[in-house]
């Protein structure tokens, strides 16, 4: 009844890692530039749009993401459109990345000092290319350590993509439990190449924060 | 000759606090004056108001045509005719100085690169820091990033220039070079407004000083109010500046 | 096609959602308490002089704090259920959230205790404090409070995880609200309201997070810095 493991559910199990990897990096691309509009939003001079992008933080901050994707699933279902897996998982991944990122990146542009954008304004610069040539480039170096942090956290949250049925990793962990009856063996092999997926990233993470500090006097 | 800047009655208040209780002033083109003043006088916020960094309650702010209080004002139109040197530099710290002074010149008067390069080297070479085109701003002192904010600043040709205690931040020894420069423009005819606190440069250099308390004009003269003070308010300050 | 909300098919289930809510706050407030403890303990751990201590919590730490929680509450559960404990949900769900929080809390803490400047820890040696005192008044304390808004957040975002418990069948919110969507078959209203029971819990918890901060550390409220 109980069968060994194989190299074969090795090789089931890489390629949900595969699949855990293309979801993160799609999560990411997309959360980014969806992110990069909400944080403009935040910084924007009309106050009911600084509102909106403010609400929908928090609602997206207030609830589960495992809510989320399932009224994203049953939400698009219902209108008629019949998503797959990968869409509804995508999708939801895509709206939290976009406002934690936001909220990141709004904080990294918030801490280059006003006295940078006056000086930009005074030399005649409008508030656009004062934000894209003086406090965008000053902020990305700022922006990068959380960013790479929040990387950490995108990844293992594409682990609830499983139930709403996206076969990556954990999924294809539970599949090859449901044969083997051996979670401690399976969903430790999973954890594992969770970690070495994870780990470097939070090192680098680390290490980024602390050359930013080293070089700010 | 209609005045190049002329405020009236400014009133400007931060909240219920105010700051500027109806100032009258007027600046005629090519001349220098000096606005001193213990800190809280209103001098930096007047200047402020001049380059609409701060908006005013009441009164008319005049600058080379430009109604500066009026709402619709095209704000580029008025800040490629005023330039203006603050207090930290502000140079942008991710571009050399080069990049720095050529950002204004391409984005908003579309100068060519290599143009705007060729400026940078000209009034670089006015500044006397040439050499230091393509360097970094944290390369360089104190005195020479305020340098390279005037010359950043100059190469703009503005009509007026605005100076918000441009020496303050520096390092004693390094004020000598920034105000030697300063002087070298009023020489040259530029109009310019300096908040300052640098008695020395005010009696040298310029036409006229006007002396703020308690947000209002308080005395204004020639360079002689500040050997023979006329109120007793200008008095205690130029004791306390000696 | 016209989609037909209708809010009213889950009104006789308002007793679920109820329950359901209070078994997410119940789940948060056990594992925050004793993760919290597990926290602090592990914090002192890592600044030990014994390799081997500061070895042994790093490994935990960095082990939960770089995988997914799901995968550890599946780990946990069925892992424990295979060799013959078959734990009650509730239990195994706050076990695996405590683990899990005890991590995060550790890592945070840690910071707080870090940024207390040595020469504090000088003064008082001088002033002939004794090494608990030291630890309790000058350290941890001033370390936590530092750290107070990143706890709140961190303790915010496990309720939030307290919905993966639903995956082991833990009746908490998403649990009940899995159960009422397959009764009803009104997915989308039982999951937007489910939603915003959610949101009503964080705002009752940052609430909560700023009165006990306002208790906890009269300084800040006599300086009105705010917590």
């Amino acid at each position: 009844m109980l069968g060994a493991f194989s190299t074969n559910h090795l090789f089931y199990l890489l390629d949900g890692l595969l699949w855990t990897v293309v979801l993160s990096a799609l999560a990411f691309v997309l959360g980014g530039i969806a992110g990069f509009f909400v944080m403009l939003a935040r910084i924007s001079r009309f106050r009911w749009l600084r509102r909106a992008a403010l609400v929908y933080i928090q609602i997206v901050q207030g609830t589960p993401l495992l809510i989320q994707m399932f009224l994203l699933y049953f939400g698009l279902g219902v209108f008629g459109v019949a998503v797959p897996p990968l869409v509804a998982a995508g999708l939801g991944m895509m709206v939290y990345s976009s406002s934690y990122l936001g909220e990141i990146w709004r904080g990294a542009v918030e801490s280059i000092a006003k006295t940078q954008f006056e000086a930009a304004e005074c030399l005649g610069l409008t508030r656009w290319q004062a934000l894209f040539d003086v406090i965008l480039p000053q902020a990305l170096k700022i922006a990068t350590p959380p960013t790479v942090g929040f990387l950490v956290q995108l990844v293992k949250n594409t682990s609830l993509a499983s139930v709403v049925g996206f076969l990556e990793l954990t999924r294809a962990a539970q599949v090859i439990n449901n044969s083997l009856f051996q979670p401690f063996l399976v969903f430790g092999v999973a954890a594992l190449f969770y970690f070495c997926v994870c780990y470097p990233l939070s090192v680098w993470s680390r290490s980024l924060e602390r050359k930013l500090n080293a070089g700010r006097r | 000759m209609p005045a190049a800047v002329k405020l009236t009655n400014v009133v400007k208040r931060f909240g219920i606090l105010e700051v500027l209780k109806g100032v009258s002033f007027e600046i005629n083109t090519g001349e220098v004056v000096a606005l001193i003043g213990q800190s809280g006088s209103g001098k930096s916020t007047a200047l402020r108001c001049i380059n609409r960094l701060e908006t005013i309650q009441d009164g008319t702010i005049e600058v080379c045509g430009h109604h500066v209080e009026d709402p619709k004002l095209d704000l580029r139109a008025l800040r490629r005719d005023i330039g203006m040197v603050f207090q930290s530099y502000n140079l942008f710290p991710h571009m050399t100085v080069a990049q720095n002074i050529m950002l204004a010149l391409r984005r908003v008067k579309n100068i060519r690169k290599d143009e705007a390069y060729e400026i940078s080297r000209q009034v670089l070479a006015k500044v006397g820091l040439m050499e230091k085109i393509d360097n970094y701003p944290e390369q360089l002192s104190g005195g020479q990033q305020q340098r390279v904010a005037i010359a950043r600043s100059l190469a703009m040709q503005p009509k007026v220039m605005l100076f918000d205690e441009v020496t303050s931040a520096l390092d004693p020894k390094l004020t000598g070079e920034v105000l030697r420069v300063m002087e070298d423009l009023a020489r040259g005819g530029m109009t310019m407004i300096v908040v300052t606190h640098e008695m020395g440069f005010a009696k040298r250099a310029a036409n006229r000083i006007i002396y703020m308390h308690t947000g209002k004009v308080w005395e204004t003269g020639g360079a002689d109010i500040l050997s023979n003070p006329q109120t007793p308010e200008l008095r205690e300050f130029m004791a306390e500046e000696l | 096609m016209q989609y037909q909300f209708d809010f009213g098919a889950l009104v006789p289930y308002w007793q679920d959602f109820l329950t359901g809510a209070l078994t997410t706050i119940e789940i948060t407030l056990f594992s925050v308490i004793i993760g919290m403890g597990i926290g602090v303990a592990c914090a002192i751990a890592r600044r030990s002089n014994s390799t081997i201590l500061r070895g042994i919590v790093g490994v935990y730490i960095e082990t939960v704090r770089n995988t997914p929680f799901i995968v550890q509450i599946f780990f946990i559960f069925f892992g424990l259920s295979s060799i013959g404990f078959r734990l009650p949900i509730i239990a195994a769900s706050v076990f695996a959230m405590v683990i899990n929080v005890g991590a995060y809390t550790a890592e945070i803490v840690r910071a707080g205790m870090d940024s207390v400047h040595p020469s504090q820890i000088e003064a008082a040696e001088a002033l002939g404090l004794s090494k608990l005192q030291i630890y309790r008044d000058i350290i941890l304390l001033p370390a936590i409070e530092r750290v107070y808004p990143s706890l709140s957040s961190q303790f915010i975002l496990m309720m939030l995880s307290t919905s993966i418990c639903s995956q082991i069948s833990a009746e908490e919110l998403t649990g009940v609200a899995n159960n009422i969507q397959s009764n009803t078959f009104r997915s989308l209203e039982t999951y937007f309201v489910v939603a915003l029971l959610y949101i009503a819990i964080t705002y009752l918890m940052r609430a909560a997070f700023f009165g006990l901060g306002l208790i906890a550390f009269p300084r800040r409220r006599r300086l009105g810095l705010g917590v």
